[in-house]
């Protein structure tokens, strides 16, 4: 018989849990790319100054630009993240109000906390 | 496996549209998931109008009222009518729960039923469960002790008791591990929500020996390490239960026994 499979991810309520859960796996990775971006710092540093500056040019170019906020902002919402899991890990925080609750500090702290970093780095 | 599209023999194609009743109430629509096993055609969303005036509050009072007046071939699983019995769970507006526990007041727009997602569909809203019940069964879900059985019942502390509440009241809907993303991507190899909260109501049960035993079948990459705490379940429970903190009770358990 050729049962067909019922309908999952296309019918299924997107809720927030869900989303962050998603959104961490995504900053996961993102961050892993994130890392090649620090390996080719370090090359430009090991070949020399001008290597380095045509790195920093690029850095400074609106695509570099909106590469390094969104490492910084996959590196705060994992880290976010990260800290709800351990909360997790110790049988705390599951009751339904708190996982939302949890879920919403992540997404906004984790906007919040690139905001400020790059602010920061503006005003310094 | 991730399989996130849906293999072809799966996919909706527009289903039929079932004539409006004639009355003066509110009108809601139904769309409602149909797969007929006796013919070669494709699953479909057949609309269906419901006059709420002239029918219950609940969702399975609507869909009682489709097979009783309009078409007696939608079929769907239902028993006790009341939250008891879990026979009625299905995707309600985009959420596992109980078609009897639903008003459909609190669904907006159009509600839209499915069956419980990614599972093999037997017809219309019935999903085949054998492999839900046969986790269940894997985890042994019976005392277990090494003693003499007493002359009279096995007895606990009130204390003791009060640890499987939260836990015992689990009605095996399937809503819970149906709705989890994890399952539906391991169901072959993950234990999912439901029967893991019932491995720990036995693991946590003051009168079972089988502890470290129960403990030592779980510790699998599969079977219990699945759940990445996405909390699905914890929100579709019809019960109010919380699978999701069972399980990381399982988890706290395993790391504690591994540092004793």
């Amino acid at each position: 018989m050729n049962n067909p499979l019922s309908p999952h991810l296309s019918i299924y309520k997107f809720r927030i849990n869900m989303m962050m859960s998603i959104a961490h796996r995504i900053t996961g990775s993102a961050m892993y790319f994130g890392m090649i971006l620090v390996l080719i710092l370090l090359l430009t540093l090991s070949l020399g100054e001008s290597f380095y500056n045509l790195f920093l040019i690029f850095l400074s170019t609106w695509i570099g630009n909106i590469i390094l906020v969104g490492v910084t902002w996959a590196l705060f919402h994992h880290m976010l993240g990260g800290i709800r899991h351990i909360i997790w890990d110790n049988v705390r925080g599951f009751d339904l109000s708190t996982i939302d609750f949890l879920a919403s500090a992540t997404l906004i702290g984790g906007i919040l906390l690139t905001f400020v970093f790059w602010l920061s780095y503006l005003i310094v | 496996m991730v399989e996130l599209a849906l293999p072809r023999n799966s996919k909706l194609v527009e289903g039929k549209k079932w004539p409006k009743p004639s009355g003066n109430g509110k009108i809601r629509d139904f769309k409602i998931y149909r797969w007929n096993p006796d013919d070669d055609k494709n699953p479909s969303l057949d609309l269906y109008y419901i006059d709420t005036e002239d029918c219950g509050p609940m969702v399975l009072d609507a869909l009682m009222k489709i097979k009783g007046d309009i078409d007696t071939s939608l079929t769907f699983r239902r028993s006790c009518r009341e939250g008891v019995c879990g026979s009625c769970a299905m995707n309600i507006g985009g959420v596992n729960r109980l078609a009897c526990t639903t008003s459909i007041e609190e669904v907006k727009g159009c509600i839209n039923i499915y069956p419980l997602p990614h599972q093999k569909v037997i017809k219309d809203l019935v999903p085949d469960l054998k492999n839900f019940f046969d986790q269940h069964k894997s985890i042994e879900p019976w005392l277990q002790t090494k003693n003499d059985e007493p002359k009279e019942e096995w007895l606990q502390s009130k204390e003791d008791r009060e640890q499987l509440d939260g836990l015992y009241e689990c009605i095996m809907c399937a809503c819970c591990s149906t709705s989890c993303p994890s399952y539906w991507w391991n169901s072959d190899k993950y234990l999912g929500p439901a029967a893991l909260l019932q491995a720990y109501r036995w693991i946590i049960d003051s009168r079972d020996d089988e502890r470290n035993e129960r403990l030592d079948k779980l510790e699998d990459p599969f079977k219990l390490y699945r759940c990445h705490t996405i909390m699905n379940c914890a929100k579709a429970c019809p019960k109010g239960l919380n699978p999701a903190k069972a399980i990381a009770s399982i988890k706290k358990m395993m790391v504690e026994r591994s540092v004793a």
